[in-house]
């Protein structure tokens, strides 16, 4: 046989089909060496949404028995299907989290489809009953989160002017303008929250220019809601701003600076994921939570947020971690335009669906969505 | 005024601000391009170069914690690519702009895979001059917090300019970029010529790269560019590879770019995306001015591949 007519993709396939035969027949479904696949958009020490995600494959890391393997920057397209395909057939991954939004449909869904015995765990993604039952979707209302800031932000800033960088204009991105402006109400009734949308997700001189647009004009305490916050904590940070974090905690890169931040907490979920499935417990195809049920958290407070503000947060943060829980958006609330969004008498808890297709701004912010 | 706002005063200010923080690295790849063009030559690579440029100056100044080591190892890296492309580009039958957009995703490619464990890490900065000394606003202050590099390339540009019309280099470059026949009949490598004009070009564009990561947006990560390297190649097409008209239309680029993010915070949010793309109806504008059916574009060296 000439040896230098196998090329190397015939040798990779060979391979992969032994893989394959072994993942089908020998590995039993999470058994004592399960190995979870982690797919993420982006680079995964962004300091933003990839690493959140990093940091719960780290924890799940340290669980003895459990391997994890990651791959970075896989586009929203057959690319994340490729690489599920080889998770599966060479590393014989049983459980895969693909993190980013677009990875959704159509193409986990078809993975879970193709592969009906594993586990497929995505991030954002709104789970129906027409979709495969070994596929599930979880998220955070991470607004909660940013409603705290805006309580820390409201009592800092000396202006009462507070800056919102943000990509772009969908739901959740408004969710969390939102809840950021009413909570900086709740701790100076005349506090503004001016926003600014860069138009995607990761534009770092438009992100730039956007904090030294807003300190400009009188802004104090500044957040965020795009892919890298490190650009705009950094920037007004050098301005004498003050600012929230947004995805992870970003205060090493301002110690002075920092006042707290809208965290995911993945490091606390997905061992729980984990634990469940090796108890033989279900994990809900639609899995939703904030603060209470630890998919999200607070940065530890900066040094420059007052015994007051401190108070004030802990005290709805408490609401929060109540078994009635809290609403942030209630009934008879006005957008900006003065428009009644919420009819008076109904509360919007944080799991109506309503919420999840915001296309407002509220009273107190300055900004449009077109 | 109480509050420290300056209401509608902050757009004529952010512009100015954007200009000066905002422009320094469409000059200097403007102007490193502009050299390459004039000898005859495209260089598409430089925003493979530019990322490539501010990745290894962030390397180099958290290594060493001297921000100018920086500076200097962004513009080595930048002669070294500028040698690669021009020594594919000696090869016979070798079209300069197919070896330069792979160079442009081999320089950011390699950008990317090297400057991963940068990402998290904050490197020692620039230092900025502060030129608002004279005035007690904030906001002004702030605007004219001014970057050497900045200055270093508005001084370039005159420079250049005058060395293109007077000295020997200068003519040399435009022999080679308008009749490399003539060149060769003067007894002159063109070759060579062209090697040094692309590594000069590589040079300053990464330069420009280190002013990204080190000074303004200031710090690596992979969206830093978004582009700025390729729209800055286009400058040269536009301002008439002139380094006169190339400062000019980097100033308007970067006054451009600041526009969206300023309207936006005085109160103008409709058509944000329309402003955020001002930089490029300004160039498709000026384009469709400036050009006509009946001549080739004015000023444009004979020997580039795109005139010939």
């Amino acid at each position: 046989m000439d040896f230098g007519r196998i090329s190397r993709r015939h040798l990779l396939q060979g391979g992969a089909a032994l893989t394959l035969g072994a993942a089908a027949g020998l590995r039993p479904a999470f058994a004592a060496e399960t190995t979870i696949g982690f797919i993420y958009v982006g680079s995964r020490d962004d300091y933003g949404y990839n690493q959140a995600h990093a940091q719960g494959a780290a924890a799940l890391k340290k669980i003895p028995g459990l391997k994890v393997v990651e791959e970075e920057k896989v586009p929203e397209t057959d690319a994340v299907e490729k690489t599920i395909e080889s998770m599966i057939n060479l590393d014989g991954a049983t459980l895969l989290f693909p993190t980013s939004f677009g990875y959704y449909n159509p193409h986990m869904i078809k993975m879970a489809n193709k592969f009906p015995k594993l586990r497929f765990e995505h991030c954002g993604g709104l789970w129906s009953d027409k979709d495969p039952k070994n596929a599930g979707s979880y998220f955070g209302y991470i607004d909660e989160a940013q409603y705290i800031s805006g309580i820390v932000a409201g009592y800092t800033s000396k202006t009462g002017k507070l800056g919102f960088v943000a990509a772009k204009p969908i739901p959740q991105v408004l969710r969390n303008i939102n809840a950021f402006a009413l909570g900086a109400r709740l701790a100076n009734p005349k506090a503004t929250t001016q926003v600014i949308f860069t138009g995607d997700w990761s534009m770092p001189v438009k992100e730039a220019e956007a904090t030294n647009s807003l300190i400009d004009q009188g802004v104090d305490v500044l957040t965020c809601h795009v892919d890298g916050p490190k650009t705009m904590v950094e920037n007004a940070a050098r301005r004498g701003a003050f600012v929230c974090g947004y995805h992870t905690n970003q205060s090493p890169l301002a110690p002075k600076a920092y006042l707290t931040g809208a965290e995911w907490n993945w490091e606390a979920l997905y061992p729980k994921f984990v634990k469940m499935i090796a108890a033989g417990e279900s994990i809900p195809n639609f899995y939703r939570g904030g603060l209470k049920e630890e998919i999200v958290k607070t940065s530890p407070y900066g040094e420059a947020v007052s015994a007051e503000a401190r108070k004030h947060a802990d005290e709805v943060k408490a609401k929060f971690l109540s078994a009635e829980g809290y609403a942030i958006f209630r009934g008879g609330q006005v957008d900006n335009k003065g428009k009644t969004v919420i009819a008076a008498g109904t509360d919007r808890g944080q799991k109506d669906p309503e919420l999840e297709k915001m296309d407002y701004l509220v009273e107190g912010v300055i900004g449009a969505t077109s | 005024m109480a509050d420290g706002s300056i209401g509608l005063w902050t757009v004529p200010l952010a512009v100015l601000g954007g200009a000066i923080r905002v422009s320094t690295p469409f000059l200097f790849v403007s102007l490193g391009e502009c050299i390459t063009e004039r000898s005859g030559r495209i260089n598409l690579g430089l925003e493979g170069t530019l990322v490539m440029g501010a990745m290894s100056a962030y390397g180099i100044s958290y290594l060493t914690g001297s921000p100018w080591l920086g500076v200097l190892a962004a513009g080595i890296t930048g002669a070294l690519l500028g040698a690669l492309h021009a020594g594919i580009c000696s090869l016979p039958r070798v079209n300069d702009i197919a070896v330069g957009i792979a160079l442009m995703l081999f320089g950011t490619g390699l950008a990317f895979y090297l400057g991963k464990p940068l990402i998290e890490p904050t490197a020692p900065r620039l230092p900025a001059i502060d030129f608002g000394w004279w005035s007690d606003v904030p906001q002004v202050r702030a605007a004219l917090r001014v970057n050497v590099l900045f200055l270093i390339g508005v001084a370039l540009a005159p420079i250049l300019y005058w060395a293109f019309r007077t000295t020997r280099w200068g003519l040399l470059i435009r022999t080679a970029g308008e009749s490399s026949d003539a060149a060769r009949a003067m007894g002159h490598s063109v070759l060579l010529i062209r090697l040094r004009a692309t590594m000069v070009g590589g040079f300053l564009a990464g330069i420009g790269g280190s002013f990204l990561s080190l000074f303004y947006p200031g710090s690596w990560n992979e969206g830093l560019s978004s582009g700025q390297g390729i729209t800055a190649v286009a400058l040269v097409i536009f301002a008439r590879w002139d380094p006169l008209l190339c400062l000019w239309a980097s100033l308007a680029f970067g006054g451009a770019a600041a526009l969206g993010p300023a309207l936006q915070s005085v109160g103008v949010t409709s058509g944000y995306h329309l402003f955020n793309a001002a930089p490029y109806i300004l160039t498709l504008a000026i384009m469709i001015i400036t050009c006509s059916p009946k001549r080739t574009l004015t000023g444009a060296p004979a020997e580039l591949s795109i005139t010939r």
